[in-house]
């Protein structure tokens, strides 16, 4: 094979400037860390409103809902990266166009919102098939109660549909953790990225990117612990998740 | 606001975008999509076969390949293929792979993680009582699984593989990183040659859409019309 | 109390669930209402609270038109108890928070008022000691009793039944039949899906029969199970008499 391996790139220095090949790579993770949290709180906010809509028996509400799952999912994420970054200041009245684009950090916060808006989609579907299946009778009884429409989803759907879907709910943010490679292509510097200009810069190509995977093997393996953690913290003993 | 716009250029551009962009990601999504399957299919057998070994590689391929965005298996399957080539040909330097060819390997490799999961899925779904009856007639592993276990598998879940094969046609747009002239790098192409990235752009996201939702209503019907017959 | 005038009920499909039933429970009367399977009972006594919609005719709880637009339905139905077939606690709270929740919610209770409302309740039905348990944790008997109290801690006028004790095991029958039978010698007025007719000869004022969607027998007990007029429920009593 006439690849020459030198493991130790990862502590050479960059040149760049910012410190070794691996302080790069590193800063690319805390980008990616930052911009799926930023993502993934958009996807829970908008996905648990639009999740709800989709329940409600208002033809309104459930068509609203309905639009904004399709309108999210039919799309490629890069497409839909692309309107929010080169279209949309373009589309706005000239001065919000021009403060857009000079906006600093601009590939950040253009990724954490296409990335959030994208993954709100999935949440509401989620929340939708966890509020499915749930027993009618949940529903009823709360309302013979006297509990109104919104009191019956804060106090007794959301709280049991939640619990349901948080397995499906961790694979959504690890997909959101995933989705933050896409923004490499309008210039945000996450994991990836900083692998790819690794490779670029070092022509160490194998150890940039096995770097990277390594890196991105770590976030799953914490990831997916932590959210077993949450499910085990508020799991109700005898049912849904419980002993 | 539309004024300074130059809708023109899409109509311009249509047989490039079209004939050459739209064909190379139809092509590319349909196999990658039978490959996927296929392998996918093969690995979840792996999984579901009671061979200890074979199970645990297959499962560390699946979460690997899971847990990697599909950008950086991209770039790993651009570098890595020419020399896999290089290591299968016995070639004396890593083997030149074309953009298509280093796309096709990357997609199939990445959505047999996918679809081995849903087929696994779908042959964990089948009575246990299938395969017995199966094997009390006399039949093969292999028999039992190529004329009564998979077929059923493959039917139950047909709509989900099909929602994959949608968003598998959607993630070939990824193929942008390496400036591989798809569909949506046809538009990019024709935008940034002619100045005109917001009707390329608008225009591309209306054809992803329009296609995804056909395809999508395409799904929902056939599953109305397959829960009515079982 | 309550006053069923002409009620009709169609489903989306065309099939017509309720077909002109008139009847009415006075305050501190208990009526049992009896029938095949897809007679309506359980239909008919839905619509008394609003949870199923009716077509036409007039449903009067105390006076208050059910149907009216303008009637402030979590309220009214504040005011009337519920207990269903399968219990439907709700499984992420315990016992004491089932019991409290609506008292705080819907009548706007202190936390400390519905604690010591709900504790009492527990009392009667005998159940204290499982106040801080989750429902998971008690027998189907527990819960229908839990159920029972729940319904009664917002001090309704009228209690509804819907096959209270048709998801339970026989030897829990009892002690959930006690409970109600308990509530009548109170004088409470109630409304009882079921086919206990055990329970019917001892406490019922009043039996009603209904097959596909009418009410074909409405009277007193003595004479329901003395010399019923229709040969459907004739049919029926024999039925269910015989075991």
């Amino acid at each position: 094979m006439n690849y020459h391996w030198n493991w130790h790139i990862f502590l050479e220095p960059a040149p760049d400037g910012t410190g070794s090949y691996l302080d790069m790579l590193l800063s690319g993770l805390v980008v990616t860390i930052e911009t799926a949290l930023v993502a993934w709180g958009l996807a829970l906010l908008f996905g648990s409103v639009i999740g709800v809509l989709r329940t409600l028996p208002s033809r309104l509400a459930s068509g609203l809902g309905f639009a904004w799952v399709e309108l999210f999912r039919n799309m490629p994420l890069l497409v839909q990266l692309f309107l929010w970054f080169f279209v949309l200041p373009e589309l706005v009245p000239r001065s919000a166009g021009l403060w857009l684009k000079q906006m600093p950090h601009a590939p950040f916060y253009t990724a954490s919102i296409g990335i959030g808006l994208f993954m709100s989609a999935r949440v509401a579907e989620q929340l939708r098939a966890g509020i499915g299946a749930l027993p009618r009778g949940q529903r009823l009884a709360a309302t013979a109660l006297g509990l109104t429409t919104l009191q019956t989803y804060r106090y007794v759907l959301l709280p049991l549909a939640f619990r349901i879907i948080l397995p499906p709910l961790t694979s959504e943010f690890l997909s959101t953790i995933k989705n933050t490679a896409v923004a490499i292509t309008i210039g945000l510097i996450e994991l990836t990225g900083a692998a790819r200009a690794m490779q670029e810069f070092s022509f160490q190509v194998f150890e940039a990117f096995t770097g990277a995977t390594l890196l991105y093997l770590l976030i799953n393996v914490v990831v997916v612990i932590a959210m077993r953690g949450l499910e085990r913290a508020l799991a109700v003993p005898g049912s849904i998740g419980g002993k | 606001m539309f004024a300074s716009f130059d809708f023109d250029v899409i109509r311009r551009s249509l047989s490039y975008l079209f004939l050459d962009g739209m064909t190379f990601t139809l092509t590319l999504t349909g196999l990658a999509a039978l490959g996927g399957l296929v392998f996918g299919t093969l690995i979840a057998l792996m999984r579901l076969s009671g061979l200890k070994w074979l199970g645990v590689i297959a499962g560390l391929y699946v979460d690997l390949v899971r847990a990697l965005p599909l950008v950086l298996v991209i770039f790993w399957f651009y570098f890595l293929v020419p020399y896999i080539g290089q290591w299968l040909t016995g070639a004396s330097r890593p083997l030149r792979v074309g953009a298509f060819t280093s796309s096709l390997v990357t997609f199939i490799l990445f959505e047999a993680a996918y679809f081995s999961e849903i087929m696994r899925a779908g042959i964990q779904s089948i009575s246990k009582g299938q395969p017995a009856a199966a094997q009390a007639l006399g039949l093969s592993y292999s028999q039992t699984m190529r004329y009564v276990v998979l077929p059923q598998a493959f039917r139950n879940m047909l709509p989900v593989l099909l929602t994959q094969t949608i968003v598998l046609f959607q993630d070939t747009s990824l193929v942008y990183v390496l400036s591989i002239p798809d569909f949506l790098g046809a538009a990019s192409k024709v935008a940034q040659r002619d100045g005109r990235l917001v009707e390329m752009y608008l225009f591309a996201a209306a054809v992803y859409f329009a296609m995804s939702s056909l395809a999508s209503l395409g799904v929902r019907r056939l599953q109305r019309r397959t829960a009515v017959l079982r | 109390m309550i006053k069923i005038s002409h009620v009709n009920k169609y489903y989306a499909s065309g099939f017509q669930a309720l077909k002109d039933c008139t009847t009415a429970v006075a305050k501190g009367e208990v009526v049992v209402v009896c029938g095949p399977s897809g007679s309506g009972k359980s239909t008919l006594i839905k619509c008394v609270n609003a949870l199923e919609p009716f077509q036409s005719g007039e449903i009067l709880l105390d006076g208050i038109k059910v149907n009216d637009p303008r009637t402030d339905l979590p309220k009214l139905r504040a005011r009337v108890g519920m207990v269903f077939q399968h219990f439907e606690l709700f499984p992420h709270l315990l016992i004491i928070d089932n019991l409290c929740l609506a008292q705080q919610k819907v009548l706007g209770r202190s936390r400390e008022a519905a604690e010591t409302k709900a504790s009492a309740l527990l009392r009667r039905v005998g159940l204290e000691a499982q106040a801080r348990k989750y429902p998971a944790e008690l027998s189907g008997g527990q819960q229908q009793r839990v159920a029972i109290a729940r319904a009664l801690a917002m001090d309704p006028i009228a209690m509804l039944f819907d096959e209270p004790t048709s998801a339970l095991d026989p030897e829990m029958i009892s002690e959930v039949l006690d409970v109600m039978v308990d509530l009548a010698r109170d004088g409470m007025t109630m409304m009882v899906v079921t086919h206990e007719m055990g329970f019917a000869s001892k406490v019922a004022h009043r039996v009603i029969f209904m097959d596909k969607g009418e009410i074909v027998e409405d009277a007193p007990k003595t004479e329901f199970f003395g010399s019923p007029r229709s040969d459907r429920a004739q049919k029926f009593l024999s039925k269910i008499l015989s075991h």
